[in-house]
C-alpha cells in the first residue's frame, strides 16, 4: 500500500439526476474506487449537488483539492485549471458558489491555501435522467487519467499550468 | 445616456430571472417586472414512473433545496400508501423527517442571512459590490463568516445523517422512513466538540438575532421603509394555530389579520387556490380562489408565517415572536425587510425544534414505516425555507404517476416579488438619468430579500443568474446588468 505525502481531496459535484452533469460526481466515485483498489492513501473523495459556504472549511483540512464539474462551455473534452483565491467572483444568490469562491473563503476565513485544482469535464446532455452520453463518458476517461496524474505526482502540474496560485 | 453596463453570463442554465424596468422622459419609473424563464418539464418527465421512486426523483429538479422536495413528495406518498397525513406516521418516522426538515430550514436561513444579507445590511447597499459581498465580511467581521460556515455544515450534516447521503437522499420513504438515528450519531449532535453541537447552534441563533435588533434600532428608515407594502400571508399552521413548518392546515390571513383561509385540509388545496397564466412570464400566479384572480395574491415565507401563526411552541423563538408582533401591534407585517427578521425567529425556532428532538428518544426506535388501503391520489405540503411548497400527485392502476403539480415557494410570491421591485424601482430610479450600482442592487436586495430560489422555480440546473434591464419609452435598452 502506497501513501501520498499530501492529503489530497477530490471533490466532484454536479447532479447525476440531470445526466451529463454528473460527470463531476461520476469522476469522484471512480477515483475512490480505484484508491481503495490501488491501495493508495491519504486521498478523500467529496460529492454533492454544489458547492457553498462550508465547503471552505472541509478544503480547508486538506493540501491538494481537485474540484470536477461537468461543463457545457465552448472547451475541449476536458479542460484543467489551477485556481487562485483572486478567480473568485461574486454571484446573485449564493445559493451555488464556484470553486475559487470556496478558495478565496477558505483562505480568508481559515488562513489556509490549498493547491486546488478544477477539471472540467465537457457535457452534452442535460436531461432528467441518470446516465452519460457516449461522448461524455469518453471525456470522463481523459479526465480520470488527469485526476489520476495530480494524485501520483503531487505538486508537479502547479509548474506547467499558466496560473499560480 | 446612461451608460451601459453588462455582465455577460457564464452559466448552463434553462431558466433565469429577468427584472425589466421601463422608464419615461422624465425618467420616471412607469411599469417594473420579474419575469421568470420557467422550464416546466419536470411534471411531464415524472409521467410513468412508479409513484415510490418520486422522493428521489424529484430531487433531480435542482440542487439547492432538494430536501424539502425529497419531504414534500414523501408526504404526498404517504397518502397514497394509505399512511394518512402528518401524525399517521410511526413516531420514529415522523420525528426523523422533522429533524431532517429542521436541519435543511436551519442551514438554509443561516446561509442566506449570514452570506447574503449581512453584506448588504454591514456594508450598505451603496457600497462598493468588491467589498460588499461575503469576502467582505469574512474580511470585517471573521466571526460572522465563521458562524453561517459553521452553522450551515451543522444543517448539512444533519442532513447527511437522516437523509442517508448527500445526493439524492433516501430517508423518507412512502410511510415512513428508511433508517433511525444512532446513539453515536445522536451524541455527537447533542455533545458534540465546540462549535459542532446543539447549543452552540442555539447560542449562534440568539447572537444573529441581537445582532439584527441592533441593526434595525440603528436603521429604522431602511429596515421599515425598503419595499413595505400590505398583503395577505399563506402558510400551515398546527391545528391549534402553532408554527409547524413540516405538517399542519391551511390558513390565510388578510393585510387586518383577519382569516381569509380557515386552516383547511390541503388535501383539498386546489378547491382554494387556482394558478393564473399571463403572456410576459412562464411563471404561474396563484391565488385565493374565494377572493378572485385580482386581489387573491398572498405572500408565503417566513414573514408570512410570522403573520399567521397564533405563537411558536418553543420558549426562546416564542418570545421573539411576541416581540415581532407588538412592533406591528398584532397586525400583520408587511416589510419586506422584517423577512429577515422573521427568518432569524425561525433559525432560532428550528434550533429549539432540532434539541427537541435529538433527546426525544422516538429518534432512535425501529418501527420506520406504516402501510394502509391504496389510494390513487395524493398531496404533500410542507413549509419550505422560502414558503408553502405543493406537491400533487395522481396514479393509476400500474402504479405508475399520471399526473403531477408542483408550485414551489417562489412561485407562490410571484405577485409581491413583482411588487417589491416596483416599490423599490420608483424610490431609488425615480428622477435619475444616470442609474447607479447601488441603485439596481436596491432592486436586487428587495428580490433577494424573498431568497428566491429561481433555479427552483425554473427548473435549472442549480444556478440562479438575475439579469436587469433599463428601457426607455421607445423600448430601447438603455442599461443591463447580469448576475451570473
Amino acid at each position: 500500500m502506497t501513501k501520498t505525502d499530501k492529503k489530497i481531496l477530490i471533490y466532484g459535484y454536479g447532479n447525476p439526476g440531470r445526466y451529463d452533469d454528473g460527470l463531476g460526481i461520476k469522476l469522484a466515485e471512480e477515483i475512490e474506487a480505484w484508491t481503495e483498489k490501488t491501495g493508495i492513501g491519504n486521498v478523500y473523495c467529496e460529492t454533492n449537488y454544489q458547492l457553498n459556504i462550508e465547503d471552505a472549511e472541509i478544503i480547508s483540512n486538506y493540501d491538494i483539492v481537485i474540484f470536477a464539474d461537468a461543463s457545457e462551455e465552448d472547451i475541449d473534452n476536458i479542460s484543467l485549471s489551477m485556481l487562485s483565491p483572486s478567480d473568485s467572483k461574486i454571484e446573485f444568490s449564493m445559493h451555488a458558489v464556484s470553486p475559487a469562491f470556496v478558495l478565496d473563503l477558505c483562505k480568508k476565513i481559515y488562513n489556509k491555501k490549498p493547491e486546488t485544482y478544477l477539471i472540467h469535464i465537457k457535457g452534452y446532455e442535460w436531461q432528467f435522467s441518470e446516465g452519460l452520453s457516449k461522448k461524455a463518458q469518453n471525456n470522463l476517461n481523459q479526465a480520470i487519467e488527469q485526476a489520476r496524474s495530480i494524485i501520483l505526482n503531487p505538486g508537479k502540474l502547479a509548474g506547467i499550468l499558466n496560473k499560480t496560485a | 445616456m446612461p451608460k451601459k453596463i453588462t455582465i455577460e453570463p457564464v452559466t448552463r442554465v434553462e431558466g433565469h430571472g429577468k427584472v425589466t424596468i421601463h422608464m419615461d422622459d422624465d425618467n420616471q419609473v412607469v411599469q417594473s417586472r420579474l419575469h421568470i424563464v420557467e422550464f416546466r418539464g419536470f411534471e411531464r418527465f415524472i409521467q410513468g414512473r412508479p409513484y415510490w421512486e418520486a422522493p428521489v426523483l424529484v430531487q433531480r429538479l435542482c440542487g439547492i433545496c432538494p430536501v424539502s422536495h425529497h419531504l414534500a413528495a414523501a408526504k404526498a406518498m404517504d397518502m397514497i400508501v394509505g399512511a394518512g397525513t402528518g401524525d399517521g406516521l410511526s413516531p420514529t418516522g415522523e420525528k426523523m423527517r422533522r429533524l431532517m426538515h429542521y436541519g435543511q430550514i436551519f442551514q438554509s436561513h443561516a446561509l442566506h442571512f449570514f452570506h447574503l444579507a449581512s453584506p448588504d445590511l454591514l456594508f450598505g447597499i451603496n457600497a462598493d459590490p468588491n467589498i460588499r459581498n461575503i469576502i467582505g465580511v469574512a474580511l470585517e467581521h471573521k466571526d460572522l463568516a465563521v458562524q453561517g460556515v459553521m452553522m450551515r455544515k451543522f444543517g448539512q450534516e444533519i442532513i447527511q445523517a437522516t437523509a442517508g447521503k448527500k445526493i439524492h437522499g433516501t430517508g423518507a420513504i412512502p410511510g415512513g422512513i428508511n433508517k433511525s438515528l444512532s446513539k453515536e450519531e445522536r451524541d455527537s449532535f447533542l455533545k458534540g466538540e465546540d462549535p459542532l453541537n446543539i447549543d452552540k447552534m442555539i447560542e449562534w441563533s440568539l447572537g444573529a438575532l441581537e445582532f439584527f435588533k441592533g441593526y434595525h434600532k440603528a436603521n429604522r428608515e431602511l429596515i421599515d421603509d425598503f419595499a413595505s407594502f400590505p398583503s395577505s400571508h399563506l402558510s400551515l399552521v398546527r391545528k391549534d394555530g402553532a408554527m409547524d413548518l413540516y405538517h399542519g392546515v391551511l390558513r390565510a390571513v388578510d393585510s387586518e389579520g383577519k382569516k381569509i383561509l380557515h386552516d383547511i385540509d390541503y388535501q383539498d388545496y386546489a378547491s382554494y387556490i387556482g394558478e393564473e397564466v399571463k403572456n410576459w412570464t412562464y411563471m404561474k400566479f396563484p391565488f385565493l380562489k374565494e377572493i378572485g384572480k385580482q386581489d387573491g395574491w398572498y405572500r408565503v415565507g417566513p414573514l408570512a408565517r410570522m403573520n399567521t401563526v397564533d405563537f411558536i411552541p418553543t420558549p426562546l423563538a416564542q418570545k421573539e415572536h411576541e416581540l415581532f408582533r407588538a412592533y406591528t401591534n398584532g397586525k400583520p407585517n408587511g416589510m419586506s425587510m422584517h423577512m429577515h427578521w422573521a427568518r432569524l425567529i425561525e433559525i432560532l425556532h428550528s434550533a429549539e425544534m432540532m434539541k427537541e428532538l435529538l433527546n426525544d428518544d422516538d429518534i432512535m426506535g425501529n418501527d420506520l414505516v406504516v402501510k394502509g388501503n391504496k389510494t390513487l391520489e395524493g398531496v404533500g405540503l410542507l413549509e419550505a425555507p422560502r414558503g408553502t411548497l405543493f406537491h400533487h400527485y395522481r396514479i393509476n392502476r400500474n402504479d405508475q404517476i399520471e399526473m403531477a403539480n408542483l408550485i414551489v415557494s417562489t412561485t407562490n410570491n410571484n405577485i409581491p416579488m413583482n411588487l417589491a421591485v416596483e416599490s423599490v424601482a420608483k424610490k431609488y430610479l425615480n428622477g435619475h438619468a444616470v442609474i447607479s450600482e447601488g441603485m439596481l442592487n436596491a432592486v436586487e436586495v428587495a428580490i433577494r430579500a424573498y431568497d428566491p430560489c429561481l433555479s427552483c422555480a425554473t427548473h435549472a440546473l442549480g444556478k440562479m443568474p438575475l439579469e436587469i434591464s433599463l428601457v426607455d419609452k421607445d423600448s430601447n435598452i438603455i442599461d443591463k446588468k447580469y448576475s451570473g
